[in-house]
């Protein structure tokens, strides 16, 4: 698949929030705020290219029979990639702190939740498919994709919430109700890109 | 949970299946919530095996938790639940390869689950052993229950049939809700009627914001 295609694919088509459900408690609960939202978008981005890069490079040289241990150890996916993906926010946390400090006053309160948000390991667990993403330009492409759609869905998310804020709402469905009528409106509208065909 | 006094087992497993029930009181683990409901099979699955997830981990972190330091236990406890999922991944594959392939990506993730975490932190950190297993029993059946019935919701309305029986003929069905946006509605339609049970009772709406981020799973990375 080209790689513009693969891009748009995973970041409008299949997007990662609003039609695979992945990072749905970041989505949900930092996007009250369109200024958070988006710090919160960017550090997914950030954390994502970096940890894809990572666990695709593990699982090729690491993991899989043909890496350097010779030995099918792809059933350790799961516990290698959601350690790594673990101590690498910590790392980037680190890292940021002590060297670009603007960065880090503008991502670092996200950062230590980023851990638990399953669109990360679902990234690193996706792109472990040779068939479909055989080299680390795809994985990288496909890690980008996905992390702008997260950026996309939660800022649009905020969007609305800021405007909806103080509108007469049914008293049952004031707080997360309301909100996840508008993440259903905003995925019907998303469902329209697959229309697009261009597969995957 | 610190001030509560003493309940016996029974007690607990009831207090996880309602009163604490994971998906509509505390709303963790929405990922799994919204995925995995587009059939009844699927929610039973991935409900077992979180289920089966969770009552291992909180046993065996409640038995650790003196031996665990401070410091360490969030890894620590990520390591015990990641094992457990490669163990529950790889009898999935060998004894019901149609479920896993269906589940797909969902099986792994139990890991990021914030149901399992949370609990490990909140309940199984600070008690027993045998009532952190009753916590997982009732916790865990509680999330099977909930995801059951968004399932079939979903199953009903969208392909007119649960576990292959069907009930309403194919013109009236509503593709909607076994795509994506019906995930979002039903969740927010179940909310919204508890909502308005607990008001008339003169309860607050569910108050929880959802936000994974304000479990307490996080006050170890901010250094406490």
């Amino acid at each position: 698949m080209n790689l513009l295609m693969l891009f748009i694919s995973s970041s409008l088509v299949s997007n990662v929030v609003l039609s695979r459900f992945l990072g749905i408690c970041p989505f949900l609960g930092v996007s009250n705020k369109v200024k958070t939202a988006s710090g919160m978008g960017i550090a997914v981005v950030f954390v994502i290219f970096i940890s894809t890069f990572v666990t695709f490079i593990i699982n090729r040289y690491l993991l899989l029979a043909t890496g350097i241990f010779n030995t099918d150890l792809t059933y350790l996916q799961t516990i290698v990639f959601i350690l790594v993906i673990a101590a690498l926010v910590q790392m980037v946390e680190m890292f940021l702190k002590k060297f670009i400090k603007p960065l880090y006053e503008a991502l670092g309160v996200y950062l230590p939740l980023i851990t638990t948000n399953c669109a990360v390991l679902g990234v690193a667990l996706t792109v472990v498919d040779i068939k479909k993403y055989p080299t680390i330009k795809e994985a990288l492409v496909y890690a980008l994709g996905t992390s702008i759609g997260f950026l996309l869905a939660i800022v649009m998310l905020a969007t609305i919430r800021e405007r909806i804020e103080n509108n007469n709402i049914p008293e049952a469905f004031k707080g997360k109700p309301i909100v996840l009528v508008t993440a259903s409106l905003m995925s019907i509208a998303f469902y329209g890109f697959s229309m697009l065909n261009i597969g995957g | 949970m610190d001030t509560e006094k003493k309940k016996s087992f029974g007690e607990i497993v009831i207090n996880g299946l309602f009163k604490e029930n994971p998906t509509f009181v505390l709303m963790l683990g929405m990922c799994p919530t919204l995925a995995v409901t587009t059939s009844l099979t699927n929610a039973i699955g991935m409900g077992l095996s979180t289920t089966f997830v969770l009552i291992l981990s909180n046993l065996i972190i409640s038995i650790l938790k003196d031996i665990i330091p401070d410091r360490v236990r969030i890894p620590s406890y990520i390591v015990i639940v990641a094992t457990l999922v490669t163990i529950v991944q790889l009898i999935m594959q060998g004894y019901f390869p149609s479920l896993y392939s269906s589940l797909g990506i969902y099986v792994p993730l139990i890991v990021v689950n914030c149901i399992i975490l949370g609990r490990a932190e909140s309940f199984a950190s600070k008690n027993t052993p045998i009532d952190s297993l009753a916590d997982g029993i009732g916790i865990g059946f509680g999330f099977t229950i909930a995801i059951s019935l968004i399932s079939i919701v979903r199953e009903l309305l969208g392909g007119g049939s649960i576990l292959n029986m069907v009930f309403i003929p194919e013109k009236y069905h509503i593709m909607l809700f076994v795509l994506a946006p019906g995930a979002f509605l039903v969740l927010s339609v179940l909310i919204a009627i508890q909502n308005s049970l607990r008001r008339k009772k003169g309860k607050e709406n569910v108050s929880c914001d959802m936000n994974c981020a304000n479990c307490n799973i996080h006050k170890f990375d901010k250094g406490e």
